[in-house]
């Protein structure tokens, strides 16, 4: 198998941020501690929405709010598990991100969902990828894929995720 | 007392003189935004180097201009959070080493308490009064009633609205900060040719969400078959600008006469903003509430602000020791006399 290999594991299309958020949550409960996802997609494509499922998946309770880290960088809560979300718009190169001291919560004791790994490519080496394309006013088109490092790692989530269906 | 405020937590490095915690003796600003630019964002660690080598600077700056020496000083405020860790620090080592070598007192203060009581150092606004403090990293509603004595009352439960109107001028192809430059645009544009959702604005409660408004104006982009520029661009951003201020001050107004709240404080970068001072000023016009909005300069991130809070905990005893922190995430509510205690890593 080749270093840096994906594997497809969802290709969905979604009709509503209310289908996006239950998707969401359906992954948020299916993930494990050291888990890192990627969460890719363009302005407006619907990260926040995908991103509150996650966290509500993971146990973070409802009245928190789930709010945008591009400012602060990193927000942290603490459901079933610790979720570690990330914002990186504003860094320039992976050496801040390394200077930061991040990769220190991307295969810890929680999950790290990152916005904006685009530009950070080693990244997608152990993550899993989720892309959100914009389709329609309220479509969007949702793609899972996995490393090989997080297939290895995480055979059971991704069969799991390899299952998931859009609520009605 | 001469206190010597420092500020460090995001874009600005700040150094201000305030007397008595009123009068504003030099407010000295590095701004940043020009180094920034051409990353398309703030970048943190840079962020916290350019901190390094301006804090000095302005400093001494600061204490020329309030034809003051440290020797003048009897006490130190300065931003212990919320912010970015890198660059707070740069201000919090400064102010605990200063503190240190002249043995006078240091208190922390609240990024957001430095605003929501900066129109204190401009005129007299008095107690209890509703604060909308509103940034790129904040859209919160606080009743204040007292230096220290905060109350959350709505907050966003996404984007802050500085942090949309950047998101949207970027989408509409326009450079870092965007914020600015689409308030210039809607003042030349038609608000009705474009007509946005008003989120959050009909649920009870105060908080406010922005995260939607992206997509709408994403949608409206990808309509249109015309280029997005001149007259189209405007009318977006009057469109956008029009929507965002509509739900801020609806939200506040009706925050304000639920509390029963005779005065409005309206701070932080977004309070800049020519459409949303105007839209309050015309809604407190026909109301009985007074609205108070701090200067340009004093919207912005500046030391200045810190002077106000600063000299209050210190004339009240307030003397944080070196093991004094920086805090990324501190809610407000938690600020405050007590706060000077707090020792300890928190963050």
């Amino acid at each position: 198998m080749l270093w840096g290999h994906e594997l497809q594991l969802l290709n969905l299309c979604s009709e509503s941020a209310e289908q996006t958020h239950q998707l969401g949550v359906q992954l948020g409960q299916l993930f494990v501690a050291g888990c890192l996802v990627l969460l890719e997609g363009d302005l407006g494509a619907g990260k926040t929405c995908l991103a509150t499922g996650i966290a509500r998946g993971l146990g973070v309770d409802d009245a928190t709010p789930i709010t945008s880290p591009t400012y602060t960088l990193l927000n942290s809560y603490f459901g079933r598990l610790p979720l570690y979300h990330f914002d990186l718009y504003r860094l320039a190169d992976g050496e801040e991100l390394d200077e930061l001291g991040f990769d220190e919560y991307f295969h810890a004791d929680g999950v790290a969902l990152v916005e904006w790994p685009e530009r950070h490519a080693e990244l997608a080496d152990s993550g899993l990828t989720i892309h959100l394309g914009y389709v329609g006013e309220s479509s969007r088109e949702l793609v899972i894929t996995a490393s090989d490092l997080f297939v290895t790692r995480f055979s059971e989530c991704c069969v799991a995720i390899k299952r998931l269906t859009l609520c009605p | 007392m001469l206190v010597l405020a420092i500020e460090s937590s995001c874009d600005e490095t700040s150094a201000a003189v305030v007397r008595d915690g009123r009068h504003v003796l030099s407010n000295v600003i590095a701004s940043q935004v020009d180094i920034h630019a051409c990353y398309g964002g703030v970048v943190p660690e840079l962020a916290a180097r350019k901190h390094l080598e301006a804090c000095p600077v302005v400093i001494d700056q600061a204490l020329n201009e309030a034809q003051v020496t440290l020797a003048d000083i009897d006490g130190i405020a300065v931003t212990s959070g919320p912010g970015l860790i890198g660059a707070l620090l740069v201000g919090l080592s400064t102010a605990k080493a200063i503190a240190f070598a002249l043995d006078i007192p240091l208190v922390g203060v609240h990024h957001i308490e430095g605003h929501i009581l900066a129109p204190l150092l401009e005129q007299d606004v008095e107690f209890p009064y509703l604060a909308l403090a509103v940034s790129g990293g904040h859209t919160h509603l606080y009743r204040v009633d007292g230096i220290g004595q905060y109350e959350l009352l709505g907050r966003t439960l996404d984007d802050a609205a500085g942090e949309a109107f950047d998101k949207v001028a970027k989408m509409s192809g326009l450079t870092y900060p965007g914020g600015a430059l689409i308030d210039k645009l809607a003042q030349q544009g038609d608000s009705s040719v474009f007509d946005f959702p008003r989120p959050m604005l009909h649920r009870p409660g105060f908080d406010f969400s922005f995260s939607g408004i992206k997509t709408s104006v994403l949608t409206r982009i990808k309509q249109l078959d015309v280029p997005l520029e001149g007259e189209v661009l405007q009318n977006l951003a009057a469109g956008f600008q029009e929507a965002v201020v509509d739900v801020l001050s609806r939200k506040t107004f009706k925050a304000a006469k639920e509390y029963n709240l005779q005065r409005i404080v309206v701070a932080g970068g977004v309070a800049c903003n020519s459409g949303l001072r105007q839209r309050f000023k015309k809604m407190a016009d026909s109301s009985d509430i007074d609205i108070y909005f701090p200067s340009l300069v004093l919207c912005a991130d500046n030391a200045a602000m810190l002077g106000v809070a600063g000299d209050f905990y210190l004339q009240q005893g307030g003397n944080a020791d070196l093991s004094l922190n920086a805090r990324s995430n501190w809610p407000l509510e938690q600020a405050g006399l007590n706060a000077q205690q707090v020792c300890g890593t928190v963050w």
